[in-house]
């Protein structure tokens, strides 16, 4: 069992989701990144998602292309991101971590060399955002023996036979895209996420809803139809907002809504 | 090559989950569409009464007589709207309706394409925005007014190098949110499969005419085809219907003010460009260390793109086609040269393709070369001028 599997395990034995924060690592700055990391685990999150800045984030919304460039002007890089989980994990982070990137940078790393690096560094998963599973072959084998796990996106658009492939191919958790569109806070769930999340659940892996959720009410929407609920966008502006705020108490809010155990 | 959407180790479909259905319909529909006789009849005729296809094969009498060989271009500058970027326009736009979609989003560098796609969704009732980067509005003015003469919703890009590549970023980004109505009407042959290739087909009549129009005029096979290569459509529309001939193929980047990082847009010939990931497709990409994209400059904006289309990368790797570079003073010097000596002034991508030509001259003699005239020269105009003001 991963670090994510026992999470994951964790929470659905409280009756929780878990709550999984994301985060643009290097904004504002790297030193940042790493108290960040530690006040989401005081705060209650469960798992970290860490993005790493790329120059052309086609997925990713206005809040989230600016905490890019942000992270970019102060050098970030995937090795410099490496760093900040090694260094967050000397300061005592517990809780797992997963990368989150666009294929690029992976690529320029070495794809067969970076899941053992990631690993090493002290993450437990990662992310691509622009390699769907037909095209992974040689990455997914990379980190099945580096042990990491391989986290992929299902969308709304996906029909039931890519769904079966994509909860095969992922480990840890599933990745569920509540609406067509690129990252951003919205004002309600949509529609699609509750009938993809089900079809999801079939292949018996957890299932993560994300993209767009930043309030309280819609983390307790999305955590009664998912087992765990991303929140990116509005961590990432309030970060914005408010560099030095307290991320711990932000969490605490963000799940304010959410059922406590039965 | 096994899978259909590479050439060699080169293309793919490295797309974020929610556009991989909707390529699948669009390869599907694409494939249907090419085999049916009433689809390519309605193509075939909008080409010939509206595009006003076939376009000459012009000897270039005194530029050739000059540089002591036999130029031959082929007037893609002649199509309706100005450049060859309505073949693929028109094509894709046919298509949409047989996707049953009614919204486009199309990205524009130099405004060909825009102008060419706001063109195909009036003739054909479909609602279009086209997104610019912000200083590509500048320098292409002329073909902004156009575009939103023709109803096109033009959108400014502020982001990044507000050139082509960010463009094609804010595209992407409304297609994936809008996927379900809109089709993107990609403007070269890159981007995730299908439309290396699909785009390829609906330009390869450019080569097809060219090689009936060289064996009926001057006779047999021309030595050398040249053409300028942004993401490479108008160089792969020409070059395709000869690659199985014995004739020699150049495809000339855009070599800007030197070959420093982030001064040229020569992903081959300019150097610093590595095999990457960009806009769904695996090519060279110009690139830093750590994988993120340079930015570019070009004098011509349709040239000003970081990555290249992966057949394209296919072709350099098996050497098939060369490809070379041209600075932004050589094709400026090209754009007035071809005008006095012909009467033609070319678009300032066409240009650079001139310029190879020309500088190349004495390495040449004798040769009989094919040129791709991509387009026309009006929307050039404000830049040509500041140039030549600020002089050599
Ligand atoms: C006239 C003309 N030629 C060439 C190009 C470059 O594109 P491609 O390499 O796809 O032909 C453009 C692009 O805007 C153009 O407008």
């Amino acid at each position: 069992m991963s670090r994510i599997d026992e999470r994951f395990a964790a929470c659905r034995a409280a009756g929780r989701p878990a709550f999984v924060a994301y985060l643009t690592a290097g904004d504002p700055s790297p030193a940042r990144t790493v108290a960040a990391c530690l006040e989401l685990e005081r705060g209650g999150a469960d798992v970290i998602e860490l993005g790493v800045p790329f120059s052309d984030p086609i997925a990713d919304g206005p809040v989230i292309q600016r905490a890019s460039e942000r992270a970019l002007a102060r050098g970030t890089t995937l090795a410099g991101v490496l760093d900040l989980v090694r260094r967050a994990r000397a300061a005592g982070l517990g809780l797992p971590v997963v990368l989150f990137s666009y294929l690029n940078p992976l690529l320029r790393f070495g794809l067969r060399e970076l899941p053992a690096a990631a690993r090493a560094a002290g993450c437990d998963g990662a992310l691509v955002t622009d390699l769907p599973p037909e095209e992974a072959g040689a990455w997914i084998a990379a980190c099945r023996a580096a042990e990491l796990d391989t986290v992929f996106l299902a969308a709304p658009t996906s029909p039931p036979e890519r769904l079966a492939a994509i909860a095969d191919a992922s480990r840890g958790f599933v990745y569920a895209v509540s609406r067509t569109g690129v990252t951003g806070e919205q004002v309600a769930l949509s529609d699609d996420a509750r009938p993809l999340v089900e079809r999801l659940r079939a292949g018996g892996k957890p299932v993560a809803l994300g993209f767009g959720i930043a309030t309280p009410e819609q983390v307790a929407a999305a955590g009664a139809v998912a087992d765990g609920v991303v929140v990116g966008s509005a961590l990432v502006r309030f970060l914005e907002e408010h560099p030095e705020g307290d991320l711990a108490e932000r969490v605490r809010w963000l799940r304010s809504a959410t059922e406590t155990p039965r | 090559m096994s899978d259909p959407g590479f050439f060699g180790e080169w293309g793919g479909r490295y797309v974020p989950e929610t556009l991989v259905a909707p390529l699948d319909e669009l390869e599907a529909a694409w494939r249907a569409a090419r085999e049916d006789e009433g689809f390519l009849r309605e193509y075939r005729r909008l080409l010939r009464e509206y595009v006003g296809r076939p376009t000459a094969l012009t000897f270039a009498e005194r530029l050739s007589a000059e540089l002591g060989l036999s130029l031959w271009l082929k007037r893609e500058d002649l199509c309706h709207t100005g450049a060859h970027k309505i073949n693929n326009a028109l094509g894709q736009a046919l298509l949409v309706k047989r996707l049953g979609k009614r919204r486009v989003v199309a990205e524009t560098g130099a405004g060909q394409h825009g102008v060419a796609t706001a063109t195909a969704c009036a003739l054909l009732g479909l609602e279009c925005v086209v997104y610019m980067g912000a200083e590509d509005m500048a320098r292409q003015a002329p073909n902004v007014l156009r575009m939103r003469l023709l109803g096109a919703d033009v959108r400014a890009v502020d982001g990044g190098s507000r050139t082509l590549k960010d463009a094609i970023n804010e595209a992407m980004r409304d297609w994936v949110t809008n996927v379900r109505t809109t089709h993107y009407l990609l403007g070269s042959a890159l981007g995730p499969h299908p439309f290396p290739t699909m785009v390829r087909e609906f330009h390869a009549v450019i080569g097809e005419e060219a090689k009936a129009q060289f064996a009926a005029g001057p006779g047999g096979l021309p030595d050398l085809l040249v053409a300028c290569v942004g993401g490479g459509s108008n160089a792969i529309g020409l070059f395709h219907a000869f690659l199985g001939d014995p004739v020699a193929c150049v495809g000339v980047e855009a070599g800007g003010r030197s070959d420093a990082a982030g001064e040229h847009a020569a992903r081959f010939a300019g150097g610093g460009a590595a095999p990457g990931v960009l806009h769904g497709t695996r090519t060279y990409l110009l690139q830093d260390a750590a994988g993120n994209v340079l930015p570019t400059h070009s004098v011509s904006a349709g040239l000003d793109y970081p990555a290249i289309g992966p057949e394209h990368a296919h072709l350099r790797d098996t050497g098939r086609v060369r490809y070379e570079r041209v600075r932004d003073g050589e094709a400026l010097a090209a754009f007035a040269r071809l005008g006095r000596t012909e009467g033609i002034l070319p678009a300032l991508e066409s240009a650079h393709a001139v310029a190879w030509v020309i500088r190349e001259a004495a390495a040449l003699r004798g040769k009989r070369i094919v040129l791709n005239l991509s387009g026309r020269g009006d929307k050039d105009l404000a830049t040509v001028a500041a140039a030549f003001e600020a002089g050599p």
